[in-house]
């Protein structure tokens, strides 16, 4: 039976009226948590376990996978409105997101982030069904040396954020990388950092210190300067949705964010976050205006959210097709496989074909639900703006101190919470860029155990990283993104000089 | 306060003679109305899925009615083992979830605390470690493996779970009855047994640990080579020789048990055995065990005491032996 075909049947069990419904409660549910911050995908699917002993494997796996993709959806709210990241995949989001809202674009910003979600979500959902196999042979590829050529590559893109002063900027990002290296080393098991408080022997969440310096320090800051809150009227200036020049600008971030983000997605050690990072820095490079980028550009809202939303169905492939968890989310959903006695593995397509194709007909499904269900909502998001800034600014620290707390009912979390939001009040008045330390703390401890075990696998010898031709080329690309323009300019002014004699 | 010390007393003796007051338990059995189950990791995980089982079964068998669950998760259980200790002191229907990954890692952590400040209710399940190879690899056999790991232990990688974590427990018991020095395992943690099926998947390490459900499907299908597997005999359905029969001595199970809080009586730690007797007699936790791939290896009471402080010994020997400890 070929593909086609039995992803019809897949639809055929999607579109019965339980399934559907199921797929509801699930987007909807899915977007309520993404819109918290704090309490991910992985936690409420991990809550909500218990009801495998009562429904059947399908309508559960319908409703988890439309909890996950809901989530990708809500965490652009909250980024682009309150800056306030939902999850650690929509930090980026907030970047450019929140700018607009402030200039009055909120509903467009709100519009891209949505659709580019939809349009991210129905290509990945396409490349799960066609390219499944290809994709995973890919994914395998990287080991401990590619991932670590990834990571340079990140590190060198990422200087797009790091603001105008680079002393500034490697500052925090090194702040961030030292946040990072906090709790009990992955390689040889030893505490750094801990003072022997156990709370941090797991490390620091990137969720607390993202909220703690974007929401947190963002509210001290504006409580100490009563006079330019008044100028700060979030108020929405032109219409609520996207108009042609957004259209015009958002229709390639979106697709170029996909491309990123489903193959990094299905990378057993890609996740969400580095998607966003490359996708934020390539729109940079590409947009006809990039002055903009930091001012509020909508490409850098519509890249990275479609970056993540495909990223999320890259997770999925690994998992159903090898039964590989990439993710907290994937390895909560595998145990629900478990608890049905379902093992899931290379033969869960053969043993089980009906239940996957129904889920991945449940995900275009899904998908369609949550912009019919999204599109409206940002009318009424929108209007939360209009709360006076004193009231907002009350909520926000409300909702985050109350979502941080939900992580892991730790009252340490609440006081790293506010301690860093302290610190980002600081970075604030002294013009550092908050972004570069939530980019080291999740990019440096990845590359630093990625660096670590290839060096174990190598015995030690570094010539690793260019005997292996993916790394070799992720390295040639990092050195391009670094020399590339410098080179240019040099070249440009030789030029330029040979021209004039 | 006399009265209550005299009572543990005759309790203690009355668990040493082996005399078990078959009345009381009953009754105490009876008296507990609900379970408080204290999970000290992530909802999701092992430890939850065993308890979510304690729960399916005994509401099923009409063992027990009621149940609280909580979590504090972090870094193996050493996070929230000082939580239950303090928050559940002397409650008798008190249980936590626990297993051999809480040794590793109160060593390993240097937490000041010790799993027998708990009381001991029972082991439960038991998980067998397997050792893999990816399929396009040279080795066929253990034996083939050790020969290589003996030439050059450098040579030979290891992929497994946390630094110090069962895995790794493991790879340093095979180095040492091998007589290779366990400092110089080459071994690559990872967090979590997903990343240690892709790097054996991927040809990316000479070899893989983790507990044999982790790697099962894809040995099934083909994709990777089990050569042994750690358990004392081998094991129905599984389709390879143990270490011993491939002449490394050694044997370890990834057992996972039930704790009681501090505090109680030994009445009311009979209690709670009493009730664990059931389920493990009962048809349903029978059909849990299949279903969801565990092996059962009940011990109650204060046996199940005595082994988790030979454990203790055992694995801080191996961390010491690893440099972790």
């Amino acid at each position: 039976m070929d593909t086609f075909s039995q992803l019809m049947q897949g639809f055929a069990i999607a579109l019965t009226p339980i399934n559907l419904l199921w797929c509801l409660v699930g987007v909807a549910v899915g977007t309520a948590i993404g819109v918290l911050p704090g309490l991910g995908p992985a936690l409420t699917i991990a809550l909500l376990l218990p009801i495998t002993t009562k429904v059947d494997p399908t309508a559960a796996f319908i409703l988890f996978a439309g909890i996950y993709y809901g989530a990708m959806y809500g965490g652009s709210t909250t980024s682009i409105l309150l800056n306030t990241p939902g999850e650690s995949a929509n930090i980026v989001t907030s970047l450019e997101g929140n700018k607009m809202a402030r200039k009055g674009r909120a509903g467009a910003a709100l519009a891209t982030a949505a659709i580019g979600s939809f349009v991210a979500g129905t290509i990945g959902t396409i490349g799960i069904t066609f390219m499944a196999e290809p994709v995973v042979k890919l994914a395998l590829k990287f080991g401990p040396a590619e991932y670590f050529s990834l990571m340079m590559l990140c590190f060198i893109t990422v200087a797009a954020v790091l603001g105008n002063s680079a002393i500034r900027g490697l500052t925090a990002l090194f702040v961030g990388m030292f946040l990072g290296m906090i709790g009990v080393d992955n390689q040889s098991g030893q505490l750094r950092f801990t003072f022997g408080v156990t709370e941090l022997y797991d490390g620091i969440n990137v969720i607390v210190v993202a909220v703690g310096l974007f929401a947190i320090g963002e509210t001290l800051w504006l409580a100490t300067r009563p006079k330019e809150q008044q100028e700060e009227v979030l108020e929405v200036k032109d219409s609520i949705m996207m108009n042609r020049e957004d259209w015009r600008r958002s229709w390639k971030p979106w697709l170029r964010g996909s491309l990123i983000g489903f193959p990094i997605g299905a990378m057993p050690a890609g996740g969400a976050e580095i998607p966003t990072f490359l996708s934020y820095s390539l729109e940079k490079k590409l947009s006809e205006k990039p002055e903009e980028f930091g001012h509020g550009a909508i490409e850098g809202v519509a890249g990275p959210e479609a970056a993540n939303n495909a990223s999320a169905a890259g997770v999925l492939v690994p998992m159903l097709a090898l039964g590989l968890p990439t993710s907290a989310t994937a390895a909560v959903m595998l145990s629900a496989f478990q608890s049905y006695g379902i093992n899931p593995g290379p033969q869960l397509l053969s043993t089980n074909g009906a239940l996957v194709w129904g889920l991945i007909a449940s995900l275009y499904i899904g998908n369609a639900m949550l912009l019919v269900l999204n599109l409206p909502l940002v009318g009424l998001w929108v209007k939360m703006l209009k709360i006076p800034a004193p009231h907002l600014y009350g909520g926000i620290l409300i909702f985050a101190t109350i979502g941080t707390y939900g992580i892991s009912r730790s009252v340490v979390d609440l006081m790293l919470l506010y301690a860093v939001g302290v610190m980002g009040f600081f970075m604030r008045r002294f013009d550092f860029p908050t972004a570069p330390v939530i980019i080291g703390m999740i990019l440096g401890p990845l590359a630093e155990m990625n660096f670590r075990q290839a060096m174990t696998i190598s015995q030690g010898d570094p010539m690793i990283f260019i005997q292996k031709p993916l790394s070799l080329f992720l390295l040639v690309l990092a050195a391009l993104a670094l020399l590339g323009p410098a080179l240019w300019g040099l070249t440009k002014r030789w030029r330029g000089v040979t021209g004039e004699a | 306060m006399t009265s209550r010390r005299d009572i543990m007393k005759a309790g203690l003796a009355a668990g040493a003679l082996g005399y078990l007051p078959f009345g009381i338990t009953r009754a105490e059995a009876q008296a507990l109305a609900s379970l408080q189950i204290f999970v000290p990791a992530a909802p999701g995980g092992g430890w939850d899925g065993t308890g979510r089982a304690i729960e399916a079964v005994m509401r099923a068998e009409k063992i027990m009615e009621a149940f609280q669950f909580e979590h504090a998760p972090g870094a193996g259980g050493v996070v929230g083992m000082p939580k239950f200790m303090s928050s559940k002191k002397g409650q008798p229907n008190a249980i936590m979830i626990g297993g051999m990954v809480m040794v590793g890692a109160i060593i390993a952590n240097k937490a000041p605390l010790k799993l027998s400040d708990l009381v001991p209710i029972c082991r439960l399940t038991g998980e067998y470690e397997a050792i893999v190879v990816p399929a396009e690899s040279p080795f066929k056999t253990m034996k083939d493996l050790v020969a290589a790991f003996k030439a050059d232990p450098g040579k030979i990688s290891w992929s497994g779970g946390s630094a110090g974590g069962t895995d790794h427990i493991l790879v340093g018991m095979i180095a040492k009855a091998v007589g290779v020095d366990p400092k110089k395992i080459a071994y690559v943690a990872n967090s979590g047994g997903g990343p240690v099926i892709a790097a054996v998947l991927g040809n990316q390490v000479s070899c893989g640990v983790s507990g044999y459900g982790e790697f099962a499907e894809h040995i099934k299908a083909g994709k990777m080579r089990l050569l042994a597997m750690s358990s004392d005999k081998r094991l129905p359905g599984i389709n390879a020789p143990t270490l011993k029969e491939e002449g490394v001595d050694v044997e370890l199970a990834n057992w996972r048990g039930v704790f009681g809080a501090p505090g109680i009586t030994p009445q009311q730690q009979e209690a709670l055995v009493g009730l664990f007797d059931r389920l493990i007699a009962s048809e349903g936790w029978k059909q849990e065990l299949i279903k969801r791939d565990w092996t059962g290896i009940y011990m109650r009471g204060n046996a199940f005491g005595s082994y988790v402080e030979a454990e203790t010994t055992r694995i801080t020997g191996v961390l010491k032996d690893i440099g972790l400890a």
